[in-house]
C-alpha cells in the first residue's frame, strides 16, 4: 500500500519534473539531447549527438581529440541560467559519494583507488579542492582522478598529466551503443574535454555498469555512515554484554532497557518459531542483520545528516543477501537438499518440472531480499527529497518565491507524513529482512522425522 | 516520455553494486557478525536466557513455599482447634471434679454433724437418764429415809409399806 502511494507520488513528481525541462527545451527546439555542466546547470547543443557518437566509434586509449577541439571548447566554456531538476537532485541525494555533504557543506574522504595501470592512489577527497557550492565537484584532477558531482571517476586518455591538474568543469553527453542509450561523463581541462569511467560495478551491465578501468575502495559517504554507525552500535553491545557480566541478576539499565525486548522479540518470536531447538547458533546473525539493517536505516532518516542510503544501496544489500544465501545453504540438511533436488512423494515426470524451479528458487529467495530492502529504503528517500524538492519546482529555483512559499506549506506536510511513514518503514524493513533468514534457515535446517505431519 | 526512459539516463547509481562498497559491507557486517556476534550478542542472549530461567525458577520457588505455607497455617488451626477443644473438656472435667469434690465435703460434714448430734443428744440422753436414775435412786433413798423415818415413826418395818414405796418410785420412774 505505501509502495503504490510512494510509487504514484514518484511518477507524479517526474512528471512534473519532466514537463517544467521540456518547459526549457521549447527555447531550442532542435535540440536532441541535453548536456549537465558542472554548476547543476544545463544547456542544449545541436552537436552534442555527433560527438558522442564519434565517441563511441573511437577507440579510447588512442584516442585524438583533435577532430572536435572546437566543439569541446564551446562545451566546456558554455555558461547558461540554471535550472533546478527535482530527479537529479534526489539521485544525487541517494547515490554514494567521495565527499559527506551535511548543508552546503562538503566533508572530504579519504580515497583509495586501484587502477590496473597506475596501482593503488591513496589520498584525501579534499586533494579535489571540493566546489562548496555545486554538489562536490573537483576544482582539481589528481593523478588522472577527477571528482565530478562528488564521485571520483578516471580519465581514460593515457596523455593526461599525472598530478595536480586544474579542470574547469564536466559535461555529460548522452550516446547510443547497441541500441541502448548510455551516458558518457566528460571532464574539461587545458580547453580539451576528456572522457570519464565510472568505477567498476558488479551488475553485469544490467544496470548501466560493469568493470571499468579502475576500483574505488574510498571510504565513500556510504562507508563512512556505516563504519559510524556501526562502531556506534558494536560499543553500544559491548557495553550492554559487559553490563550482563558484571551484574547478572540486577535489573536492566539504560540501553538494556531498550534492547532487551527487542532481542527477546526477535528469540521468542523469530528464531524459535521459525528455527526451533537449534535458533541459539543462528541468533547472531539474526541480531547482526536486525541491527544493521535498522540502525542504518534510521541513521540515513535523520534530517540534515547527509541522508546516507547505505541500506538502500544495492551493492549492501547484495552484500547481506549473499551472506543470507551461504549460510541457509551451507547449513541446509539432506532433507532440504532432498526437496529441491528430488522432491520425494510425487510423480518422477512432476519432479523433472519442480526441480528447476526449487533450483531458481534457492537464488531467488536472496535476490529477493536484496531488492526488497534496496527498493524500499531507496524509494522512501527519493519521495522525501522529490517533496522537498516541490518547493524548488514551483518556485523555479527561485524565480517565482510565491509560489514557492505556498509549495513549501504542502511539501513539508507531506515531507513530514513521509518521514512518519519511513520510520514505520525502517523498522518493518529491518524485521522482514530478519523473519524472512530466519524463515530460510529454518527451512533448511529443519528436521522431517514425520513428514506427513508436515503437511497440515 | 515513459519513466524508464528517464532512468536510462539519469544516472541511477545506488542499483549499481560498485565494488568498494561490496568490499567494506562485507567487511563491517563480517566484524558486526562474526565479532561482535561472539563477544557482545551471545553473552546478550546467554545473559538474558540466564535471567528468565532464574526468574522462572524462583517464581515456582516462590508457588512452592507458598503451598508449604498454605498447608502449615491449616496444621496450625486443626492443631489450635484441637488445643481449644481440649482445654475445653480439661476445664469442664476439673469443673466436675471440683463440684463433686465440694458435694461430697458438704454430705460428709452433715453426716458426721448429723452423727456428732447424734452422739450428743444421746449421750445426754444417756446422762440425764443416768442422773435421772441417780435422783430416782436418791429420792428413792431419801424417800425411803424419810419414809422409814416416819414409818418407824409409825409402823417400823413393816414390809407391806416398803412395798408400796418402791411401787409409787416405779411409777415416778414412768414419768
Amino acid at each position: 500500500m505505501i509502495n503504490v502511494l510512494k510509487i504514484v507520488v514518484a511518477c507524479f513528481v517526474f512528471c512534473t519534473g519532466i514537463y517544467a525541462h521540456e518547459g526549457h527545451n521549447h527555447q531550442h527546439p532542435s535540440t536532441t539531447t541535453t548536456t549537465t555542466q558542472n554548476n547543476g546547470q544545463t544547456t542544449n547543443h545541436d552537436n552534442t549527438l555527433n560527438n558522442s557518437q564519434d565517441h563511441s566509434t573511437h577507440d579510447h586509449s588512442t584516442h585524438s581529440h583533435q577532430g572536435h577541439d572546437l566543439a569541446a571548447h564551446t562545451d566546456c566554456g558554455h555558461d547558461s541560467h540554471s535550472e533546478f531538476k527535482a530527479d537529479e537532485t534526489a539521485f544525487h541525494h541517494i547515490s554514494d559519494l567521495n565527499v559527506y555533504s551535511i548543508g552546503p557543506w562538503n566533508f572530504p574522504l579519504p580515497c583509495i583507488l586501484y587502477s590496473k595501470d597506475q596501482g593503488w592512489s591513496f589520498f584525501s577527497s579534499s586533494k579535489f579542492d571540493i566546489d562548496n557550492h555545486h554538489h562536490g565537484s573537483g576544482n582539481k584532477a589528481v593523478d588522472r582522478y577527477a571528482l565530478n558531482m562528488g564521485r571520483v571517476m578516471r580519465i581514460i586518455d593515457a596523455s593526461f598529466p599525472m598530478g595536480e591538474v586544474s579542470v574547469q568543469g564536466f559535461t555529460t553527453a548522452e550516446t547510443e551503443v547497441d541500441g541502448k542509450k548510455k551516458e558518457i561523463n566528460y571532464v574539461c581541462a587545458n580547453g580539451q574535454k576528456y572522457e570519464l569511467e565510472k568505477t567498476s560495478s558488479v551488475d553485469g551491465g544490467l544496470f548501466g555498469g560493469g568493470f571499468t578501468s579502475f576500483y574505488d575502495f574510498s571510504i565513500t559517504k556510504n562507508v563512512f555512515a556505516m563504519l559510524l554507525v556501526i562502531g556506534f552500535m558494536s560499543i553500544l553491545f559491548l557495553g550492554m554484554a559487559s553490563a550482563y557480566r558484571r551484574k547478572p541478576s540486577t535489573a536492566p539499565t539504560g540501553s538494556q532497557k531498550l534492547f532487551e525486548p527487542i532481542i527477546l522479540f526477535l528469540q521468542d518470536e523469530v528464531a524459535k518459531p521459525f528455527i526451533g531447538a537449534k535458533y541459539e547458533r543462528f541468533m547472531p546473525l539474526l541480531l547482526a542483520i536486525f541491527f544493521f539493517i535498522l540502525s542504518l536505516n534510521l541513521f540515513g532518516q535523520i534530517p540534515f545528516f547527509g541522508g546516507a542510503n547505505v541500506t538502500g544501496n544495492l551493492a549492501v544489500t547484495m552484500v547481506l543477501a549473499i551472506i543470507v544465501f551461504i549460510v541457509v545453504n551451507l547449513n541446509g540438511n539432506k532433507h532440504y537438499w532432498e526437496h529441491i533436488l528430488w522432491m520425494p512423494g510425487i510423480p518422477a515426470w512432476v519432479k523433472t518440472l519442480i526441480t528447476p524451479i526449487e533450483i531458481l528458487g534457492v537464488f531467488i529467495k536472496p535476490v529477493t531480499l536484496m531488492l526488497r530492502l534496496f527498493a524500499n529504503i531507496t524509494a522512501g528517500h527519493i519521495v522525501i527529497i522529490i517533496f522537498i524538492s516541490l518547493i524548488f519546482i514551483f518556485g523555479k529555483a527561485g524565480a517565482e518565491p510565491g509560489a514557492a512559499y505556498g509549495a513549501s506549506v504542502a511539501s513539508v506536510l507531506l515531507a513530514l507524513f513521509i518521514s512518519a511513514i519511513e520510520l514505520l518503514v525502517a523498522f518493518i524493513q529491518a524485521y522482514v529482512f530478519t523473519l524472512l533468514t530466519a524463515s530460510y534457515i529454518g527451512a533448511a535446517t529443519e528436521e522431517h522425522h514425520h513428514p506427513e505431519k508436515n503437511h497440515h | 516520455m515513459n519513466l524508464l526512459f528517464i532512468i536510462s539516463w539519469i544516472e541511477f547509481s545506488p542499483i549499481k553494486p560498485e565494488v568498494g562498497l561490496l568490499f567494506w559491507s562485507t567487511v563491517v557486517f563480517s566484524i558486526f557478525w562474526l565479532v561482535i556476534g561472539k563477544l557482545a550478542f551471545k553473552p546478550i542472549i546467554k545473559a538474558l536466557n540466564d535471567r528468565s530461567n532464574t526468574i522462572q525458577e524462583s517464581l515456582d520457588a516462590a508457588n512452592r513455599a507458598k503451598e508449604e505455607m498454605k498447608n502449615l497455617q491449616s496444621e496450625n488451626e486443626r492443631i489450635m482447634s484441637e488445643a481449644r477443644e481440649e482445654k475445653m473438656r480439661i476445664i469442664k472435667e476439673a469443673k466436675d471434679a471440683a463440684n463433686s469434690i465440694v458435694n461430697d465435703a458438704k454430705d460428709k460434714a452433715k453426716e458426721e454433724a448429723q452423727r456428732i448430734t447424734i452422739n450428743a443428744k444421746n449421750e445426754i440422753e444417756n446422762a440425764k437418764m443416768a442422773a435421772l436414775v441417780d435422783v430416782k435412786n436418791q429420792v428413792g433413798t431419801m424417800a425411803t429415809d424419810i419414809a422409814e423415818k416416819i414409818i418407824r415413826r409409825n409402823l417400823a418395818n413393816d414390809a407391806s409399806h416398803q412395798e408400796y414405796v418402791k411401787k409409787l418410785v416405779d411409777e415416778v420412774k414412768m414419768n
